[in-house]
């Protein structure tokens, strides 16, 4: 039942640092999680690694496995083969502070500059009345347990550095769509999402929908949906003119 | 070296519902507000609540009303809840709730377009406000994302997004700091460089959740290592009821490393079942005396409820926790287990595929991703977990105040509202409630002060020293130290215990506290989980000898607590409370203290036969005289 | 309020992970695929704008209708026997349309993915560098024309419209035929693709906020985002549809292919 396995795991503190061989037991049923807590009890105490719950539902444990942006504790073992050599390393877009764990504060950074939930002014607590229909959309987005893999896998800043002022990265222009189709939110979003946080820049190619651990359908119900959002306000002669016409008859 | 220094009006400690919850209400009564958590900011182990929050908003069945929700939370804690705080809770829950809504929210709807509620065990009506099985989820991303709304309010009015309200991310506070009998402050290190941080602040709210690291099968996650009831203690205040800790019934066992991993209870309130190997649905057998008449007898009564929930008892698979945990205890070690030693629930017969995955998402993810099980097609295989310790801090119910001035204490962390055992769906409303109410305590007790606490020096050094010290030393494992603690915990004062075991537990836990002081930790100060598990032991330890020493005294069964040596409820222990202290920082002394008669407009909403079943003669002869003037 | 952050551990700078993905599996077979697939169709496209065998009664090549110029449309293949283009017009008539579909083809949501990853490599698979130094995406001119795409897709209804009228006209005059069976298929696919389009499913109801007010347009959406979910597959699907029933009309056109029920 259990095996010996081979990992590469990246340690270091900051961006120095080198990957690093170990030969771990491996026993039925685990998960790279497992491995690396293991790797922590019986030889390497102070291997660095953010976890929380366990069970996929917190998203603490976000690290790149084989180069692919996983959770550690939903990346079962039985995926691998057992003379596989399973390298593991942190996410690459995000300074790291030590071994696996890297500094995520560009992404609460941006989650600060999105203008929060905007209700009417005139409704208290308690009177909001909203059709399961209208609420499920953004439902959908609430559901990110902001792992900021999708932010991580997402070429505008893995592989631009200098872009990470001007995009807000797919976790919050997500937020941007959850907002935008909230049925009571009143602010205008859609100038902001262009051209303050990037929108413009996601060029639609997905890696953020194939790797949310949630599954989550960010490219196709967030982005694209506020991307014609946006068209709508900027880059729509007709559904402007529409909008002057009915206005003014109503 | 120096160390960095912070000043705040007030500090809350810990970043899940209740902590986030007391920072928005300090924040809004103007309060500068600091909130330290071990984690990152929107990790707390609130995110694994899944079924909801129980508040008597009346929008499913309008005969739900504050009184029958707070019949609901006493009888569940078999009546030895603080009252006054089961009150509070069931009036202002729904207010919270609300409120929530109002900050960006978005609970599943009823077709009126008001918030659904669910059925959840030991709740009469339809209760619990939810998304999907991911309420806690929403629960804490909405307060985050207040936090966030009103540190944007203040960079319009500051320019500083941080004036007000500031989170200390991945920091831990290992000491409170007094100025004579006040607070005056906190210790803490950050966990990403090692270095320390001190708080000077006059109010500390303590909502550092629960003590389930000390068991090795706990649905908790690491951080819950009951700092919040160690921390209490070392200041000088109490704690209550810690002998009273849930097992939740229906925890994952198999794969090993997932073992504990919570299945929600919504699976039984949407049709799941438990059988044994017999394929028998074997929670009939297990009905007790005092919930004969509210529960379904039969099998056709109970599938008829979930349609027809008039006219019908409920199915016993929705019995208290503490019901269900023993029972399912009972049927493993009768030998009528399934093969990886737990139960069957299997929702697999009783709905839809479709459904399943409809109404239980997570649990459908969960079980295909981390045990490769359809739940749709096959039954799970289910057993008791550590889940949630009733027990914690004692604190005044309108206040969150502790014995100490200056110190607060909120959600799992504080004792009282919950009783023997907590209600499904009733922590997160807790939180709420009770998370408002410590805030607003610390705001008010904050403006009453003439002058603000000192920081005294030495208590500082000796707490750097403290930390220190496992860094400094070549000592034993911690990593071994913990799971010693753990095994003892988990097989001695567990689900059922006796005398002989309790005693053996707390002769481990006294060899364990010597070996917790020689525990060393290799490496730098820099992201170091080793020396942070070294720094958590001497919580852990602390806190168990509490749980150890409080169940060994209370010699009957009551919710959370059962007794193999003492198998029945005592109408005398449900009148005592027992209070943990460490005066000297270091050994748990217990005392029984007399619980706080219920007000008499309280205690007549219930009827005399069912107090009956609770209350000694004595009392009864009281409620007699009440109830006829 | 004074305040200070710890010190900053080391460097803070990210790992400095010297190879450009540490995938080990074969990431880079799929947009090796896209793009021998996208060019290939781009190949067959040119070379059926050139080819002047459009037409084989009942049956007109897709890529050739609706026929709008005169000098180069034989008569049956004329969209209700008319040809607004004056015989001063002596280019290929393909020239005419094919910006239409082309362009919704070309600013497609999906096919901007598969182009940006196999063409552009930007990126070439999900956490594999990128080659280019610089990228704004779709900000600026002039990917920022891509949002173009809703008039494009109002083109590519009228387009599909026609394809299927033309299917139609194949099923009334030679309903046996294997042809008429052919365009029939593309003109399922082609308007299935058509209606999947992200832009499509905004217009029907995605811009809305309360659904609930909107019954019938909800129902709609529902329909397209069923679609929606597909629409990587239909693109593939309706292109090579599109591809197969075009070069079948043409090999029947140049008598290639013969027989009696083509």
């Amino acid at each position: 039942m259990s095996y010996k396995a081979k990992f590469k795991v990246w340690r270091g503190e900051g961006g120095e640092g080198r990957l690093e061989d170990f030969t771990v037991e491996v026993n039925e049923g685990e998960v790279v999680l497992d491995i690396i807590h293991r790797l922590q009890a019986t030889q390497a105490p102070d291997l660095a690694v953010r976890w929380n719950c366990k069970a996929g539902k917190c998203g603490s444990c976000s690290m790149e496995i084989n180069g692919k942006p996983r959770l550690g504790c939903m990346t079962r073992m039985s995926t691998f083969a057992e003379d596989e050599t399973i390298t593991v390393t942190p996410m690459r877009t995000f300074p790291v502070i030590k071994d696996l764990v890297t500094d995520v504060s560009f992404n609460y950074q941006k989650a600060r500059e999105i203008p929060s939930f905007t209700p009417p002014a005139d409704v208290r607590p308690g009177e909001y009345r909203m059709q399961q229909v209208d609420v499920e959309r953004s439902q959908e987005f609430r559901k990110c347990i902001e792992c900021f893999m999708c932010n991580n896998v997402c070429h505008v800043i893995r592989d631009h550095e200098e872009n990470k002022a001007a995009f807000a990265g797919p976790r919050y222009l997500m937020r941007i769509a959850e907002l935008d189709m909230h049925p009571y939110d009143v602010a205008d979003r859609k100038e902001a999402a262009q051209q303050e946080h990037g929108l413009g820049y996601c060029n639609i190619t997905k890696c953020c929908t194939e790797v949310c651990p949630e599954h989550i359908k960010i490219t196709d119900n967030a982005l694209i949906p506020m991307k014609e959002r946006v068209v709508d306000r900027r880059y729509d002669p007709l559904v402007w003119l529409g909008n002057k016409i009915f206005k003014r008859s109503k | 070296m120096e160390i960095e220094r912070h000043e705040y009006d007030v500090v809350v400690i810990g970043a899940g519902g209740a902590g986030l919850r007391a920072a928005i209400e300090a924040r809004q009564q103007g309060k500068r507000t600091a909130i330290v958590c071990k984690s990152l900011f929107g990790k707390a182990h609130t995110v694994m609540a899944e079924g909801g929050a129980a508040a008597a908003m009346g929008n499913v069945n309008p005969d739900d009303n504050w009184m029958v929700h707070f019949r609901d939370t006493m009888r569940g804690g078999k009546f030895l809840n603080n009252w006054r705080m089961a009150e509070l809770h069931a009036k202002e829950a729904p207010d919270r709730v609300w409120e929530l809504e109002a900050w960006g929210a978005l609970f599943d709807r009823t077709k009126d377009g008001k918030i659904s509620q669910r059925n959840f065990g030991g709740h009469e009506y339809p209760r619990l406000a939810h998304v999907g099985d991911r309420t806690g989820l929403e629960l804490i991303r909405t307060l985050q994302q207040r936090v966030v709304a009103l540190q944007q309010e203040d960079y319009e009015t500051h320019g500083d997004h941080e004036a007000y309200i500031k989170v200390f991310a991945e920091c831990t506070v290992t000491r409170l700091l007094k100025d004579g009998d006040r607070i005056s402050g906190a210790f803490g290190y950050w966990r990403e460089s090692g270095s320390f941080v001190l708080f000077d602040a006059p109010a500390v709210v303590l909502a550092t959740g629960g003590i389930g690291k000390s068991y090795v099968v706990t649905s908790n996650s690491w951080e819950y290592t009951g700092d919040g009831h160690a921390l209490a203690l070392l200041a000088g205040a109490k704690l209550i009821n810690m002998e009273f800790i849930q097992f939740h019934p229906t925890g994952m066992v198999w794969p090993p490393s997932v073992r504990g991993i919570l299945v929600t209870e919504s699976v039984r309130g949407d049709g799941g079942v438990l059988r044994n190997s017999d394929g028998e649905r074997f929670m009939f057998n297990y009905i007790p005396e005092v919930f004969k008449d509210k529960y379904a007898t039969t099998e056709e009564e109970g599938d008829r409820w979930y349609t027809d929930q008039a006219n019908n008892r409920r199915p016993p698979e929705l019995l208290p926790r503490d019901e269900v945990a023993r029972a399912i205890n009972a049927e493993v070690k009768a030998g009528r287990g399934s093969p990886q030693g737990g139960v069957f629930l299997d929702v697999s017969t009783r709905l839809p595929a479709e459904e399943i995955r409809r109404r239980l998402p997570s649990m459908y993810h969960q079980f295909k991703e981390l045990a490769d099980v359809d739940i749709t097609a096959e039954p799970m295989q289910v057993g008791p977990t550590c889940h949630y310790i009733m027990g914690g801090v004692e604190v005044d119910a309108d206040t969150g105040a502790s014995a100490v001035p200056g110190l607060f204490a909120a959600g799992e962390v504080s004792g009282g509202m919950h009783g023997s055992n907590r209600l499904g769906g009733n922590s997160l409303s807790d939180l709420l409630v009770f998370g408002r109410r410590a805030g607003a305590g610390a705001a008010a007790y904050v403006d009453g002060l003439a002058a603000r606490p000192k920081l005294p020096q030495d208590q500082v050094d000796a707490a750097r020293e403290e930390a220190l010290a496992p860094l400094g030393r070549d000592g034993e494992n911690p990593y071994e130290v913990h799971h010693e603690l753990q095994r003892t915990m988990n097989d001695l004062v567990g689900i059922i215990r006796k005398a002989e075991e309790v005693s053996e537990a707390l002769e481990v836990v006294e060899k364990l506290k010597e070996r917790v002081r020689l525990v060393g930790a290799g490496g730098s100060r820099i992201y170091n989980p080793g020396w942070h598990l070294a720094i958590d032991l001497r919580n852990m330890v602390l806190v168990s000898e509490c749980v150890a020493r409080a169940a060994l005294m209370r010699e009957e069964s009551r919710g959370g607590h059962t007794r193999d040596d003492f198998p029945g409820m005592n109408p005398e222990w449900r009148r005592k409370l027992l209070v943990c202290s460490a005066s000297d920082g270091s050994s748990v002394q217990v005392e029984e203290r007399l619980q706080p008669r219920m007000r008499d407009d309280l205690i007549t909403l219930f009827d005399r036969d069912e107090l009956k079943k609770y209350l000694t003669d004595e009392e009864m002869a009281e409620f007699d005289g009440i109830a006829k003037s | 309020m004074t305040q200070t952050t710890p010190d900053a551990p080391v460097r803070r700078q990210r790992a400095q992970v010297k190879v450009r993905t540490l995938r080990t599996d074969r990431w880079w077979v799929v947009p090796l695929l896209t793009f021998l697939a996208l060019s290939a169709f781009l190949i067959y496209g040119f070379w059926a704008i050139f080819d002047d065998s459009i037409f084989v009664d009942p049956y007109i090549a897709p890529f050739s209708s609706p026929c709008l110029a005169e000098a180069t449309c034989p008569e049956g293949a004329r969209l209700f026997g008319w040809a607004p283009i004056g015989d001063w017009y002596t280019l290929p008539g393909g020239l005419l349309i094919l910006g239409l579909p082309g362009g919704f083809r070309f600013t497609c949501y999906y096919y901007r993915k598969s182009y940006y990853r196999s063409f552009w490599l930007s990126p070439p698979a999900c956490a594999v560098q990128e080659p280019h130094g610089k990228y704004t995406g779709e900000s600026r001119f002039p990917l920022i024309i891509q949002n173009i795409h809703r008039y494009f897709f109002y083109a590519a209804i009228v387009v599909g419209l026609i394809l299927a009228y033309d299917a139609v006209l194949a099923l009334v005059h030679k309903p046996a035929g294997v042809g008429t069976w052919v365009l029939i298929a593309n003109a399922v696919l082609i308007n299935a693709y058509t209606l999947s389009c992200h832009s499509c499913r905004h217009i029907t109801a995605g811009r809305l906020n309360h659904f609930s007010r909107h019954p019938l347009r909800y129902k709609a959406w529902t329909f397209v985002s069923k679609l929606n979910a597909k629409h990587q597959q239909l693109a593939w699907a309706s292109m090579f549809s599109v591809m197969g029933a075009d070069l079948y009309v043409r090999l029947v056109a140049k008598g290639i292919i013969a027989f009696p029920f083509a």
